[in-house]
């Protein structure tokens, strides 16, 4: 058995049984946090996935795409703690 | 091979620990930890099969900067649970001799004692 065969028989197979039990906890999330913190580890592990797709193809130019997709995580939890964080105070304000 | 085993394995165990856990709190916890060893061990595993210097350049870049990224960014999404008062797991301790304020803007800090 290749690499080649072993990543997309074994490997990629675990990975996408992964994204779909994290898209489970996604859909069905009693609080927003927990869906905020399913959509980072989607995106986690979508860089993972794509370098699995590397090694598959043998095509080392899919990794600029893995870095975007790291920040763009980073930066979207970011964006999101603040979002309800900010909501939050602005609601107890009002309520004051 | 191994390398990439692994990192798989670490990404399998993250999502059900996501699932499973009972608890927003240890569902962060264990979802940051194994995720980022598991990306780690998968992009090592690419930094070995192409055994290129701007290959593991990059790879070197992108675990560097998700292992700073992604305890800062689940301290932030904690901070904003906790402060929008999730609750917590029922079996979970809480120390009660230490106090630590958070979720205010000006964090105070108790100064220690300077011994002689």
């Amino acid at each position: 058995m290749s690499l080649q065969q072993y990543l997309m028989y074994i490997v990629m197979p675990i990975l996408c049984l992964s994204l779909v039990i994290i898209l489970l906890r996604y859909l069905k999330g009693p609080k927003v946090v927990d869906r905020a913190v399913a959509l980072d580890l989607i995106i986690t592990s979508g860089v993972g996935i794509i370098g699995v797709f590397c090694i598959l193809y043998n095509n080392a130019s899919f990794l600029d795409v893995a870095m975007i997709l790291a920040l763009i995580a980073f930066l979207s939890t970011i964006a999101f703690s603040y979002y309800l964080d900010n909501g939050d105070n602005n609601k107890t304000n009002k309520n004051e | 091979m191994v390398f990439c085993t692994i990192g798989a394995v670490f990404i399998l165990i993250a999502s059900l620990g996501i699932y499973r856990m009972p608890d927003f709190y240890t569902r962060l916890s264990v979802t940051v930890k194994a995720s980022t060893l598991g990306v780690g061990c998968i992009l090592a595993s690419l930094a070995f099969y192409f055994y290129d210097f701007a290959v593991s350049t990059k790879v070197f870049a992108i675990i560097f900067f998700l292992f700073i990224t992604s305890p800062v960014a689940a301290f932030m999404i904690s901070r904003t649970a906790y402060v929008s008062g999730i609750e917590l797991w029922k079996n979970t301790y809480v120390d009660e001799d230490v106090d630590i304020e958070i979720g205010e803007e000006e964090e105070e800090t108790p100064e220690k004692p300077l011994n002689p």
